[in-house]
């Protein structure tokens, strides 16, 4: 019996992920959180109700239930917010020397860590994202982020070389809907050691951690005006891009908009930094450490859902390692677990909204047509809510749309290639050029590759980590400016002989 | 045989070769002065535009300067694909290579000076004007020359990320530049066509890059007498390649080509900056405008400028860590 | 897939022969993949559930020089009946001895199912001539020993004698007959992770039943992150030969949640077929109590202490 079972046929090897022993649902309490029943703008340091009375839903998109509403920031709430940020900057911020102004960022940041765990739990029930992710990721970066650049704010002249600096004024600063806090702290953060003042809005789909972070710059009493949330859709957006008082657009989002808010800028003198899309290409050559290779793919494609500008959605594998890397992808996804964003053990959460989700399934069809074979892993879904499960293309061709345009979602297309030249061809061979991924054990291979790829951010032998003081942002149309570490810096400063 | 006694036989007078009078008496005639064709400099040749069309740009007294070329958006679209084309090749070179290669286009503009100066006077320069310009050109090569090898030290970091991995950014070239230079008129004393020409060049091909130049409308005589102490200088063709033309004319195409990775203007016209950025949106070009700087003083080189034309990429990698944290793998 | 049919080096392809082809290991991603098994939340059924296998995948092991029979005996009677005052608890998968030790747990154990492992090999050092340790495990298998736990040359392994060390074990495999063996790497000698790869693949085609970390005398003994290279490489053994080979990590695991991590380990990285005390194990002397405090626990609601379970 026992040397029946210990050799199989061929056909037979497979492994089964469909184990007897199971993990019992793990969901973290929701009793962490407190969500107000309705959100109102915070300007000048006060919850101010919206001139344009106006309110719009905010939901879970796992359950797509209710969880607050937010107010929506007409022109003129726009216009008051920015002149309440124009008045501190004028009338405090500015004036104040740069120690002080330092210490409040770091006492924003030690009350984000000691309420960590409920913004996590917001971050999930208003996201979507993994409960794992947003705690054991987005708080204690975004946390760390703000500690990083509160150091900087009294040591600016030794950042530029023969220069003085100066800051810009009044920060416009839009976010997106993958990383709300994280994003949020990534904008402010630069944005006030610098010496600038902040007009922020986060994305409609997402807003409540951001107004989390807003009672938390509340009870860290930074003075009145210096940071303003308000909160909005695309409109509220433009209305902070268009209005004149504003000296600085600090964006990440979709290409599109970027462009929309590279051309709105034209004829002004306002400073920009875009963070925009992407379409990574990650690299694994045959003497890569397959096994962390394989784990380095998940991470580049499944982390948050696929939410990621800068995820790892096209896979380049050498054709001697094609067939093993696929089967180990395969074996992989079948551990990954989809639900429920709250379950402690989910690795893929919901669908940040059903637009999105529309969007990614629009993308699944569009590979199926063009005759890419599609493989999902069997997990099961739940019936309410925005869900995709992980899903990867292989027998993909440069030419395919799933290869170029930026899915954002669970979605990762398979290339072949043979030779170092070839792969590096097709991997720059993209409007994109956000990050960009390559693994093998060879040295001298690792820096001809991250080299020669057109990509802000290189990950060799690991994808998807991110650190206060490495500078994030792409080339090419994945946009301009960095944000993080010391280069992350000049886009709030001019320099002055 | 018959022809070269012939030859041989002619005398050398100091306007000119003597012509045998019939009466055997040498006459005078005045020598016939060669006019320069001033033509474009694209991908190491200098063709002629293209479009067989012609302007001519005339001093302050109303002297015809010569028939320059007026460069077409095929011109441009030419220059775009040799600029392109040496982007691998120069941004591959070691940085002291480039070092070298722009000391040596500082020797050979030094060694060319007397004609750089005589045109800047055609071009209504007074005599010392024109020299200080040539001089501090030459200066501004030197000065960048120098940078290649340095500027990447200045504004590199090894960042000290939390996680085990060794994780270091650095300055690369963004790619293709489109540059429309100073016109070197306006504001009197503050451009200069070849001194503007020079300091907008240097910093974007000491970091890397390639470029299409725009040269001065009004003002284009040295720009191409440039692109020949270029062609001279060990400079790969299609690193610099320089049209002349009116930037009314080509303005919209240099910032509009999906190709060009940055744009760099000069003048203050704000339709025109305007237009640029708008267009910029297109494929997100990197856009400098440097319509206030006087490139006469100190704040018209540094290191900064070079920076206008980079990209910063940071690159990750794990350190393994087997005597720490209490492993013994 | 006993002596008979073994495969020798020569009869190999030239990529397994050399063995300097073993896929290379990342050390930094591998504790990274590893640490985040330790995230996943086990509660409740699940929870206790768990810790029943673990108890049933654990070969109690004495491996002392002071060892004696009483003490050998009081271990069986453990091993049989972890805890009484809860019933239907399973027993423990084997116990683990010297080979002077096997004659005394084979009658003290009776029918009760639970197998017999002996260390043999010159264990834990393995500095002893070939004909000795073939001696010495067929010894233990004469005595009554269902499974013999071997330890491979690491001397000669970190030499590059990779011929040498692949011979001994096929030696050893076949003076095992029936019995089962289990090669032992000792990984806290090994340096790197690319190492305890090569040396997996070479005692799986050299006729390894199971591969193991350690001999528990070593620090570091078994790690998550050494047991999840060893696991991918049956793993990939498994694709390539379609034999199962056993998992089983010793040493340093001596609290129930860590040993539940393992398990999701197991279970995300072989599945299902893996997940049963015949192709994983667990070795341990202390484990066994802490896992009947926690089911304790999970039964009662209440923090249990030392005081009430049987220290053997």
């Amino acid at each position: 019996m026992v040397k029946a079972i210990a050799k199989k046929k061929s056909n037979t090897i497979k492994l089964n992920f469909d184990t007897s022993w199971s993990y019992a649902p793990a969901p973290e309490s929701k009793s962490a959180a407190t969500i107000n029943k309705q959100y109102d703008l915070f300007i000048n340091g006060e919850w101010q109700k919206p001139l344009s009375k106006k309110y719009f839903d905010t939901i879970n998109p796992a359950t797509e239930e209710k969880l607050s509403e937010v107010a929506e920031a007409g022109v003129a709430d726009v216009d008051k917010a920015v002149k309440a940020a124009r008045n501190a900057y004028d009338k405090v911020w500015k004036k104040m020397p740069a120690k002080e102004r330092a210490k409040y960022i770091f006492r924003i940041a030690r009350i984000m860590q000691e309420k960590a765990r409920e913004l996590a739990v917001i971050e999930t029930l208003d996201g979507g994202k993994p409960i794992k992710e947003s705690r054991d990721f987005d708080v204690p970066t975004a946390a760390n982020h703000l500690f990083y650049y509160a150091g900087w704010a009294d040591k600016l002249e030794y950042a530029f070389p023969n220069r003085r600096t100066e800051s810009l004024g009044v920060a416009g600063q839009i976010t997106p809907w993958n990383f709300p806090l994280l994003m949020a702290a990534w904008k402010i953060a630069p944005a006030l050691a610098t010496g600038n003042t902040v007009v922020l809005k986060p994305a409609e789909t997402t807003s409540l951690t951001t107004l989390k972070l807003a009672e938390i710059i509340q009870e860290a009493d930074l003075p009145p005006g210096v940071v303003n949330i308000i909160t909005g859709a695309g409109e509220t957006g433009a209305a902070i891009v268009n209005h004149a008082d504003i000296n600085k657009i600090a964006f990440t989002g979709s290409t599109h908009v970027g462009k929309i808010i590279q051309r709105a800028i034209a004829g002004t003198n306002k400073k920009a930094t875009l963070e925009l899309g992407g379409k990574a290409a990650n690299i694994i050559f045959e003497d890569a450490p397959i096994d962390q290779a394989v784990e380095g793919v998940v991470n580049a494609i499944f982390f948050n859902q696929g939410h990621v500008c800068c995820a790892g959605s096209r896979l380049y594998v050498q054709e001697s390692v094609a067939k093993e890397v696929i089967r180990k992808l395969r074996d992989r996804m079948q551990s990954l677990i989809v639900g429920d964003p709250m379950d402690k053990n989910t690795d893929i959460g919901a669908i940040n909204s059903k637009e999105q989700l529309h969007i990614i399934q629009k993308y699944i069809a569009i590979g199926k047509k063009e005759g890419a074979e599609m493989y999902e892993s069997s997990c099961a879904l739940p019936s309410k809510g925005f869900w995709c499960r992980p899903t990867i293309f292989s027998n993909v061709a440069q030419s395919n749309r799933i290869a170029q345009e930026e899915i954002f979602g669970p979605v990762l297309s398979i290339l072949t290639f043979r030779t170092d030249d070839e792969v590096i061809e097709k991997a720059n061979n993209s409007p994109y050029g956000l990050s960009a991924g390559v693994w093998t054990d060879k040295g001298s291979k690792i820096f001809n590759m991250t080299k020669r790829m057109r990509a802000g951010v290189v990950w060799a032998n690991t994808f998807n980590k991110f650190d206060p003081t490495s500078p994030f942002g792409g080339y090419k149309e994945s946009g301009f400016g960095r944000e993080g570490g010391l280069h992350g810096l000049l886009p709030y400063l001019n320099l002055i002989n | 045989m018959e022809k070269a006694i012939k030859k041989s036989s002619l005398k050398v007078s100091e306007n000119g070769l003597e012509k045998p009078t019939a009466a055997g008496k040498p006459v005078s005639t005045k020598r016939l002065e060669v006019m320069k064709t001033y033509k474009i400099y694209i991908g190491g040749q200098f063709p002629r535009t293209e479009s067989g069309r012609y302007y001519i740009p005339t001093n302050a007294a109303g002297k015809k300067l010569a028939n320059v070329c007026l460069s077409s958006r095929k011109d441009f679209r030419d220059a775009v694909v040799a600029a392109r084309g040496a982007v691998s090749g120069w941004s591959g070179r070691a940085a002291f290579n480039r070092s070298q290669i722009l000391y040596r286009m500082a020797e050979m503009l030094e060694g060319r000076k007397a004609q750089f100066i005589d045109e800047l006077i055609q071009q209504d320069a007074t005599k010392a004007k024109a020299e200080k310009e040539v001089n501090l050109s030459i200066d501004r090569l030197i000065y960048y020359a120098g940078w290649c090898d340095k500027f990447q030290q200045l504004f590199s970091s090894v960042n000290p990320v939390a996680s085990s991995h060794f994780n270091f950014s650095v300055p690369e070239p963004t790619g293709v530049v489109s540059i429309i230079a100073p016109q070197g008129d306006l504001p009197a004393g503050r451009q200069g066509s070849l001194l503007g020409l020079v300091s907008v060049i240097a910093p974007v091909i000491a970091g890397g890059n390639t470029c299409v130049v725009l040269a001065s409308e009004t003002k284009p005589l040295c720009a191409v007498t440039f692109a020949e102490v270029l062609n001279s200088s060990d400079l790969p063709g299609g690193v610099v390649n320089i049209l002349t033309g009116k930037p009314s004319e080509l303005a919209s195409w240099f910032v509009d080509h999906m190709d060009v990775n940055a744009t760099i203007y000069c003048e203050k016209d704000s339709t025109v900056q305007k237009m640029i950025r708008e267009k910029s949106a297109l494929n997100l070009k990197r856009i400098s405008l440097y319509d206030k700087i006087n490139w006469y003083s100190e704040e018209g080189q540094s290191p900064y400028f070079i920076m206008d034309t980079q990209e910063i990429k940071t690159t990750w990698h794990p350190v393994e860590n087997i005597a720490g944290a209490g492993g013994g793998y | 897939m006993v002596s008979g049919s073994l495969t020798m080096l020569s009869d190999l392809p030239d990529r397994q022969a050399g063995f300097s082809l073993s896929p290379r290991i990342d050390q930094v991603g591998v504790e990274e993949r590893a640490s985040r098994f330790t995230k996943r939340s086990i509660k409740k059924e699940s929870k206790l559930n768990g810790l029943k296998l673990v108890l049933n995948m654990i070969d109690l092991t004495t491996l002392e020089g002071k060892d004696t029979a009483g003490k050998v005996k009081q271990l069986c009677y453990k091993a049989m009946h972890p805890h009484d005052s809860y019933p239907g608890l399973p027993t423990v998968a084997a116990i683990c001895v010297y080979p002077s030790m096997v004659k005394v747990a084979k009658k003290a154990l009776g029918d009760s199912g639970i197998k017999i492992a002996s260390v043999a090999t010159a264990f834990p050092g393995g500095q002893a001539p070939k004909d000795v340790k073939i001696r010495d495990t067929k010894y233990a298998v004469h005595e009554g020993a269902d499974e013999v736990d071997m330890v491979i040359s690491r001397g000669k392994f970190h030499a590059g004698e990779y011929n040498f060390v692949f011979d001994e074990i096929a030696a050893i495999k076949e003076a095992c007959g029936e019995a089962r063996l289990k090669v032992i790497l000792e990984t806290g000698e090994l340096g790197t992770f690319d190492k305890v790869r090569r040396a997996s693949d070479i005692a799986m085609h050299a006729g390894a039943d199971f591969i193991k970390t350690s001999t528990g005398k070593i620090a570091p003994a078994a790690t998550m992150p050494v047991t999840l290279v060893m696991l991918e490489a049956i793993r990939d053994f498994y694709y390539k030969t379609g034999r199962m080979i056993g998992m089983k990590p010793a040493g340093g695991i001596s609290k129930s949640k860590l040993a539940l991590h393992y398990l999701v380990m197991v279970k995300e990285v072989l599945g299902e077929d893996w997940l049963n005390n015949h192709w994983f194990r667990f070795g341990a002397s202390s484990l066994a109590n802490d896992v009947l405090m926690q089911i304790m626990k999970e039964k009662t609601g209440v923090y249990q202490s030392a005081n009430y379970f049987s220290v053997d």
